[in-house]
């Protein structure tokens, strides 16, 4: 099994027409078929998008109409920033169960506005600012390269792209292979939190561990680490590494994520570990001994 | 991006929230007509730099028994005097790190008599995903330390933005505040203005330590730190206008013409990373071998070979530099594109220090093979780990 997406999952894009969203689109297509069915745009609607292979998908005036004619159940968004917001109220208003939105740098106003919307539907956002969500073999929406992927059985969630890379890399070079990654994304404001996916994981009986990487700023992984204390009460608990970064970050300075800011005494990296460990979770000190710590917690 | 106290108050100004009269003024000369312009008798006297803790702030140039960056004056003689002493002198506070920072501007306003003060602070509560209200009635103190010693008497009280400020959320502010009367009347209209600038204006941070009851009764915004989100700059042009690049770190201002994440620090060790999280990491582990790192460098997904040569000549013209690790996991970026952009970048400006790459993912071979044909005096590493061992190694 895996969690949110697999090879039945169909898949509009919206922003297929920009050159990110085509890029990602023929990669995903190329990745054991990735379904990917339509794409969305306000005036090319009825046209044809090609691919530099030659692949072509049917392009739809609205997410409504690409998912009414195509059945898709997940949209993806590589929209610009400033019109991003707008494109992922569409997709919540087309009643598309799952959005991921791929965008960096979408106004935390806007996300406001958004997160409104959003938790008066049924729809779930992954993202923004996100790296996306691989099913290995199966699905792959979003900008992770396939190639570092195995089918495995880690459930990996991460705030930061590249570190997922090194938690994928990682996992998949000790041979454990990954169920599904995800990227939860680097704003403050988003759509799913480490909690969303926690749950899903230990829900998951073919993720037999999982990996969690948070960085500086918020609390949403003090609040994660609370969340696997009570769970495991309730005897649901999974053996679990993890990574903090930032641990070298000035206070007040936002790094790289806009969500990654140590501000008003709170969001630091050691409060961060501290929790985490108090849930039973071994955290690297170093980024590159993810894999390697995984395996020390598995053997006891 | 952060502006001034003088900028912040204009803004919540045209807003309609009560601030204090006042001028800014750039040399002494100005100071004695800014102060006649006033109503007097009692001046205050405030250094406009990105920085707080200025009234405990001292000035390095004064010596110890000095007054500090913000000066109460009884006379337009005496507010001169201040500005005479505090323009063009250095202040060193807790958030300027012990270098300080130079006092080019001050802002002369009008004095207040002060009953109550208050604390009024506005940001972005990620916990809700709302606009948020965090009040107190500790004013006037460092909010961090009150949250600490006493996190009962910190009350947050978020925003439903599809309802903005209600007259529940007006109650709620003023029963934290303890606000009563005038004061409490002052505060409903203030508290809705307050929300509607930092909303429409796409603040990050509004900051209002103290807000004021006067003796009078009324409120006002006695002093105002804002800060504004730098991914809403775009469609704010009157906002930009109000950046004050002396206010900067250089590399940090060419940084972001390249719009690259770059955060000066004050270690040795260059990091050119991509991703933001990885450029942390990277940090991290070099300080977890023993060194320091001297800036965080995140060159993005998408950049070409002419923003990583950018990043590059960013990192080698910082003097402390002595050494400079390149980790790149490539995704969307392709090793390829990062091997060509430092190669053209050495070739321009010449490599004086010794350089480790690492490079995975998309087309690593062809990257790896780039950098191999080069000739340049490259040191190409395994893994992260590997790739921070030889960087410490090499700088130590």
């Amino acid at each position: 099994m895996s969690i949110l997406v697999n090879k039945d999952t169909k898949i509009i894009v919206q922003g297929l027409t920009g050159k990110t969203g085509g890029f990602h689109t023929e990669q995903a297509l190329a990745y054991h078929g990735t379904q990917m069915v339509a794409g969305v745009h306000p005036t090319k609607g009825g046209t044809n998008w090609t691919g530099s292979h030659g692949e072509t998908l049917p392009i739809f005036a609205s997410v409504a109409e690409a998912k009414d004619v195509t059945g898709a159940d997940a949209s993806v968004i590589y929209v610009p920033p400033a019109g991003a917001a707008d494109a992922i109220i569409e997709a919540i208003e087309a009643e598309i169960p799952f959005i991921t939105c791929i965008t960096e740098g979408i106004p935390v106003q806007d996300m406001v506005r958004v997160k409104a919307r959003l938790d008066r539907s049924n729809s779930r956002l992954l993202g923004p600012n996100c790296p996306g969500i691989m099913t290995p073999d199966e699905c792959k929406i979003g900008i992770m390269p396939g190639s570092i992927f195995k089918k495995g059985n880690v459930g990996i969630v991460s705030r930061s792209g590249t570190l997922t890379y090194e938690a994928v890399f990682q996992t998949t070079n000790e041979g454990l292979g990954q169920t599904t990654a995800v990227g939860i994304g680097g704003d403050p404001v988003k759509g799913t939190e480490f909690i969303d996916v926690l749950e899903m994981f230990l829900a998951d009986p073919e993720t037999t561990s999982i990996i969690m990487i948070g960085e500086i700023g918020g609390a949403a992984e003090e609040d994660a680490a609370q969340f696997l204390i009570d769970e495991a009460k309730k005897g649901r608990k999974k053996p679990m590494a993890g990574f903090i970064a930032g641990r070298t970050a000035p206070k007040g300075r936002t790094m790289g994520h806009a969500g990654a800011v140590v501000s008003g005494g709170k969001g630091d990296a050691e409060s961060k570990i501290a929790a985490m460990e108090a849930a039973g979770i071994r955290v690297s000190p170093s980024p590159a001994r993810l894999g390697k710590t995984l395996m020390e917690v598995l053997k006891g | 991006m952060n502006i001034h106290e003088y900028q912040a108050k204009q803004v919540l100004k045209a807003y309609g929230a009560p601030v204090a009269e006042g001028v800014a003024i750039t040399s002494a000369d100005q100071a004695e007509a800014a102060a006649k312009q006033l109503p007097g008798p009692l001046y205050v006297v405030k250094s406009q730099i990105h920085a707080g803790g200025r009234g405990k702030g001292k000035f390095k140039e004064l010596g110890a028994e000095a007054k500090g960056g913000v000066r109460l004056a009884f006379s337009i003689e005496e507010a001169v005097a201040h500005a005479k002493e505090m323009l063009g002198n250095t202040l060193v506070t807790a958030q300027t790190g012990e270098a300080g920072k130079q006092v080019n501007r001050l802002y002369i306003e009008d004095g207040a008599d002060i009953a109550r003060e208050l604390y009024c602070s506005l940001l972005v509560d990620r916990s809700v995903g709302q606009t948020a209200f965090v009040v107190s009635t500790e004013g006037g103190m460092d909010i961090e330390e009150v949250a600490h010693a006493t996190p009962e008497k910190i009350h947050t009280i978020a925003i439903n933005p599809e309802t903005g400020v209600t007259a529940e959320n007006i109650a709620a502010i003023n029963a934290a505040l303890e606000l009563t009367g005038q004061a409490a009347e002052d505060g409903t209209s203030l508290f809705p203005i307050l929300y509607k600038a930092f909303v429409e204006k796409d603040m990050d941070m509004l900051e209002i330590n103290p807000l004021i009851v006067m003796e009078n009764g009324h409120l006002r915004v006695l002093d105002a730190k804002v800060s504004f989100d730098g991914n809403a700059l775009y469609r704010h042009e009157d906002i930009r206008a109000l950046r004050d690049e002396t206010e900067e770190d250089a590399k940090e201002i060419e940084a972001s013409k390249w719009d690259l994440a770059y955060v000066a620090l004050d270690g040795n060790i260059g990091c050119m990373v991509n991703g933001a999280g990885l450029a942390m990491a990277t940090m991290d582990i070099i300080k977890l071998y023993g060194k320091e790192p001297a800036n965080f460098c995140d060159v993005g997904g998408g950049a070409g070979k002419e923003k990583v040569a950018a990043a590059f000549k960013i990192i080698t013209a910082d003097p402390k530099v002595e050494g400079i690790l390149v980790n790149i996991f490539g995704g969307i970026m392709k090793c390829d594109v990062i091997a060509e952009g430092v190669v053209a970048a050495v070739q321009e400006v010449g490599l004086k220090v010794p350089l480790v790459v690492r490079l995975e993912g998309t087309n690593v071979e062809l990257g790896k093979k780039i950098l191999n044909e080069s000739g340049l005096a490259i040191t190409a590493a395994d893994d992260l780990d590997d790739a921070a061992q030889k960087i410490v190694a090499a700088v130590a």
